[in-house]
């Protein structure tokens, strides 16, 4: 197990630290009290940096963070001391980038809580109790995307009132915008 | 249904801040969740509240049992609906709710149905959702499936039953082991994934076959490894066979390493990074073997990438610590990291350089650092500090400009941690450097006109006091003194007056004017400055006559305190004001012996003011000193050893006893401490009834009773036997504490006047060959081994069974023997199937003995040793194998 490439978390925060999807893998942080204590110091550690045009890394109590930043949203991936510094920014990029494929382009903290769905289902394509199932954003991404019906389901399942329902949220959300 | 939905979008507007959970409630949810239970379901919604619970459990809400239960039910409605979204939504949840044993059930069949779906995603998902939640009672039943699933020719689904072979492993090891030609089948797969997690799953199964795993690396190494990953796994597990290995073959070329050379040009960067860190890390590595891996390094150095500098400067970095020179090639991109955006960067790339460097260079880069300091966070400037401390002892010559560096840091702007390194930094560089002092402590001296931490002020006060007076010109310290009296708090002017009068005892022309300094501070306003004035005038005799100090007052200004401070706190809390002064006599000398070892722990580390030299007595002198003053165990003459203490009673009981087994030629004294945990109770005559029966060479000869145990002041009792002189005699005694109990009211602290008699069985204690062995470090065991000969040598192999490590083995066997290891041989390099430990010595009656160790693992755990042992007596040789027979 040792040997294996390992992800301590994966945490996605806002431009305030706070928490808008976060994974843990590891029992390192036993209580969410220790899981917030740690986004908060890993938080304020890399706030004043740049790490908008390439991936940025720093280490911190052990672990090694590697981190990106785009609008309101901060990406982190983090790893044991010794772990590869680039598998864990392979991992973050593979994050960062099908996040931004799922999310249409418009990265930003409410485009990302008002898909969270789809935020949740990447993070749980990415790794699996700490090991990487994929860092291949388009994969990843496409494997989320899959939200078409069962090829055997029966159309009544998808009433008539449903789908004017949706149709008009989506217009009602568009004109919004 | 939408309604919410559309009364949230309304909302939008005024609402800046918007998010779908603003004023999210748990109830509330919990009541939505009910919607999974309508017969006509609707997904959209379905996988709205799911999101919400999800939501909430990500932001550390915790669901209670009934709830939970609630919520899990309520999902496994549903598996009914057959849409593709929600599905993945149910399987996320099941995960995050992990339910229990008995509801793990309901799910069951759900999801074996979905293991077997013709959708791709759905037997992907059901494997990793069933083999989280499972347990190995469900597991032999699905077995046939999952064996399926690893060869399936769908990579996510193969993948997801690889990964969750993986995690099952660790539960049901023999269960995932019989899958093992499904997972060498899938090594071969196409997939860049599936690849990676079948070898990680493949080397888990055989981890322990040392032979399988060769014969794996090997065919890998030959063949094609397509998915990076996987390369980087194969790596290290190249990595792991190479450092195994390098025990049999000591000559020639290291074998794989062609491979790890070749991975260098691999087209992931990841691959060439780690295959560059394995090079670097290999047992013993030359430097023809590392330049390929440094010179990749270096390219890393001028990415544009942070990470890759990050990486290459981090294993630089470690490089530098055992190869100096191969890293010097790289100075040049090293320093122009030095204004890296990146901190961490910046700083491992100054510290590497500090390691690097050479004497004429150090000029050059103190330059660039004192830039960089400026605009770095105090975390990263400890280490710099730390670095250069370093430096400074490697090239005392270059002192005055590393000094004078520190000496401008200390003046800027840092907190106290920082401060502290710098100070540690001075004081440990005048202690090794003499030509450094006279500027460092003027340094010190600067410091403490301006420094805002009393601490620090304290601290340096005291190192002047020691040092100030032996420099060539004391007097030039005074002043910088004596300010400290007018310009700081109460603390810091008690420091001074102390340091004051330790270079009016030092220095006898000084002597007058510290005198007038001295009475100066007579009307301090705060009582310990009064008093300390006071105390010292009387002490050096500031009566105006300038007389030579006497040793006595020297000693008690510079001696230690011979008593520990807790048990002096304690004999003065419980001291009664009355007509008898206090005497410190009185005061238990004996150490508790949980401060010794605290401070002996400490006292490791080279703490810079921690340890201002006369440093604590070290165990052994403390006992002598304690022993020598009972008169009854005067005549055993010179103490051979004491042991560790050993606890004879159990943690937090009414009272707790621990032993310490005094050796000596002819004699045997067991000291036991003992405590007393209860407030209400005080102890008398307290004394351990000790029976020898089984331990038939030993006969009692005295014993010291403990007058009184008053609560949360430790005491001790002894009881001395005789044994055979020289004879390394071992027994069991079995312990009774007999004592006479009186209550005490805990109001005023008085005892009754009548106390009941009462006993309280102790733990046996052992007496073991291990006790008569003195631990003693030969500095070249190799010189000593054969200077000592063959005379007395006596081999024999021995089988200790199946151990968890080899590790663990070893270190039984060296506490068994209670000897010293030497040359570092006590740490066993991780995953190696063999290991030779060297230990030495002295035996009762000052025998030298050697002993040397191999050990060998002997199938998957056993672990079999040879043992050959040296010695000036042939009886002692014996005596070592027999302890090892039959320990």
């Amino acid at each position: 197990m040792e040997l294996c490439p390992l992800i301590k978390n994966i945490l996605l925060l806002d431009s305030e630290g706070k928490r808008i999807a976060v994974k843990y893998y590891s029992d390192d942080w036993p209580t969410n009290s220790a899981k917030e204590a740690f986004e908060k110091a890993v938080f304020a550690k890399t706030q004043k940096t740049n790490a908008r045009t390439d991936a940025e890394i720093t280490m911190f109590d052990n672990y090694v963070v590697v981190y990106k930043f785009v609008q309101d949203l901060h990406f982190f991936v983090t790893g044991g001391e010794n772990e590869n510094e680039i598998i864990l920014a392979a991992v973050l990029q593979g994050f960062f980038d099908a996040v931004g494929l799922l999310l249409r382009g418009t990265v930003d903290k409410k485009e990302a809580l008002e898909n969270l769905d789809l935020i949740l289902l990447c993070l749980d394509e990415i790794v699996d109790g700490g090991i990487i199932l994929e860092t291949d954003a388009n994969v990843i991404a496409g494997k989320v995307a899959s939200h078409s019906m069962d090829a055997g389901a029966p159309l009544s399942e998808q009433t008539i009132t449903q789908a004017l329902a949706t149709a008009r949220e989506h217009l009602t959300r568009s004109l919004l915008k | 249904m939408a309604q919410p939905l559309v009364k949230k979008d309304d909302d939008r507007d005024d609402e800046v801040d918007y998010s779908p959970f603003l004023g999210i409630e748990k109830g509330a949810v919990l009541q939505e969740a009910r919607i999974f239970n309508d017969p006509q379901l609707d997904p959209r919604r379905c996988s709205q509240v799911i999101t919400k619970l999800l939501y909430l459990l990500n932001q550390g809400e915790t669901f209670t049992k009934v709830e939970a239960t609630e919520v899990f039910f309520a999902v496994t409605k549903l598996f009914q609906s057959r849409d593709m979204g929600l599905r993945r939504m149910v399987y996320v949840i099941i995960k995050e709710l992990s339910p229990s044993a008995d509801e793990v059930i309901i799910v069951t069949s759900s999801l074996m149905k979905d293991m077997t779906s013709k959708t791709d995603m759905y037997r992907a998902n059901a494997i990793r959702v069933l083999c989280r939640i499972t347990d190995g009672t469900l597991l032999t039943q699905i077995e046939r499936y999952l064996k399926q699933a690893i060869v399936d020719k769908n990579p996510v689904v193969a993948s997801a039953a690889l990964v969750s072979g993986i995690h099952l492993l660790q539960t049901n090891p023999e269960i995932v082991k019989r899958w093992s030609n499904e997972v060498q089948e899938a090594v071969q797969s196409r997939a860049a994934l599936v690849q990676f997690h079948a070898l990680a799953l493949l080397h888990q199964i055989r981890q322990n076959d040392r032979l399988a795993v060769n014969k794996l690396v090997s065919s890998l190494t030959r063949g094609s490894v397509r998915s990076p990953l996987a390369q980087c796994l194969l790596i290290r597990y190249t990595s792991q066979v190479i450092q195994e290995s390098t025990n049999d073959t000591q000559t020639g070329d290291r074998p794989f390493y062609d491979f790890l050379e070749g991975c260098l040009r691999h087209k992931a960067e990841m691959v060439i990074f780690e295959a560059a860190r394995a090079i670097t890390e290999l047992n013993g590595v030359t430097s023809r073997e590392l330049t390929p891996a440094i010179t990749v390094l270096q390219l890393f150095l001028s990415s544009s990438k942070p990470v890759l500098r990050f990486a290459a400067v981090r294993t630089l970095n470690k490089v530098a610590m055992s190869h100096p020179t191969a890293v010097t090639n790289c100075n040049i991109d090293m320093e122009s990291l030095i204004s890296d955006q990146n901190r961490s960067i910046a700083t491992l790339a100054i510290t590497t350089l500090l390691k690097t460097g050479n004497e004429s260079s150090v000029d050059r880069l103190m330059k660039q650092i004192t830039n960089f300091m400026s605009d770095i966070a105090d975390e990263f400037k400890i280490v710099v500090v730390d670095a250069i401390r370093s430096l400074c002892l490697k090239f005392p010559l270059k002192h005055r400009s590393l000094m004078n560096f520190l000496s401008n840091i200390l003046r800027e702007e840092g907190g106290f941690e920082y401060k502290k390194a710098i100070v540690d930094s001075i004081v440990i560089l005048i202690r090794d450097i003499p030509e450094a002092k006279e500027s460092g402590l003027l340094h010190l001296c600067e410091f403490i006109e301006d420094c805002e931490f009393t601490y620090l002020s304290t601290q340096i006060l005291h190192f002047l006091g020691i040092e100030g007076p032996k420099t060539s010109d004391p007097s030039k310290y005074i002043r910088y003194i004596y300010n400290r009296v007018h310009l700081e708090n109460a603390t810091v002017r008690a420091g001074a007056v102390s340091t004051l009068a330790k270079f009016g005892a030092m220095v006898d022309g000084l002597k007058p004017r510290i005198f007038v300094l001295l009475r100066r501070c007579l009307f301090d306003n705060d009582d310990e400055v009064r008093d300390r004035a006071t105390l010292y005038l009387n002490t050096l005799g500031g009566d105006g006559a300038v007389v030579e100090t006497d040793e006595g007052v020297k000693e008690f200004l510079f001696g230690s305190l011979d008593v520990p401070l807790v048990n002096l706190e304690n004999s003065l809390k419980n001291y009664d004001p009355s007509e008898k002064a206090f005497d410190i006599n009185s005061v238990p000398k004996d150490v508790k012996t949980q401060p010794l070892a605290e401070k002996k722990a400490t006292s490791k580390k080279p703490t810079g003011l921690g340890a201002p030299p006369p440093g604590p007595p070290s165990t052994v002198d403390a006992y002598e000193k304690l022993l020598s003053s009972i008169p009854e165990f005067a005549s055993f003459g010179k103490l051979f050893k004491s042991s560790a203490p050993v606890e004879l009673t159990e943690a937090e009981m009414e009272y707790a006893v621990n032993v310490v087994k005094h050796i000596f030629d002819g004699h045997v004294v067991f000291q036991y401490n003992c405590s007393n945990t209860i407030p209400e109770q005080l102890l008398e005559n307290v004394t351990v009834i000790v029976d020898a029966s089984e331990a038939e060479e030993f006969a009692e000869v005295d014993s010291k009773p403990l007058r009184q145990l008053p609560y949360d002041s430790p005491g001790q009792t002894f009881v001395a036997f005789e044994k055979p002189e020289g004879v390394s005699a071992v027994g069991k005694f079995s312990n009774m504490l007999r004592f006479i109990v009186k209550e005490v009211d805990p109001s005023t602290g008085e005892a009754e006047d009548d106390g009941v008699e009462d006993e309280y069985q102790l733990e046996d204690l052992e007496l073991v060959a291990a006790d008569y062995m003195l631990k003693v470090g030969v500095s070249n065991f190799r010189n000593a081994w054969e200077s000592m000969g063959v005379d007395f040598e006596h081999v024999d192999e021995y089988g200790l069974g199946p151990r968890d490590s080899l590790a663990e083995a070893v270190n039984a066997v060296i506490n068994l023997l209670g000897m010293q290891p030497c040359e570092g041989t006590e740490v066993v390099p991780p995953n190696s199937r063999s290991h030779t430990c060297l230990l030495s010595g002295v035996y009762i009656g000052n025998v030298k003995v050697l002993v040397r160790l191999q050990f060998g693992l002997d199938g998957p755990k056993d672990v079999a040793m040879k043992l050959a042992v040296r010695s000036e007596d042939e009886t002692v040789s014996d005596a070592i194998h027999e302890i090892v027979a039959s320990g």
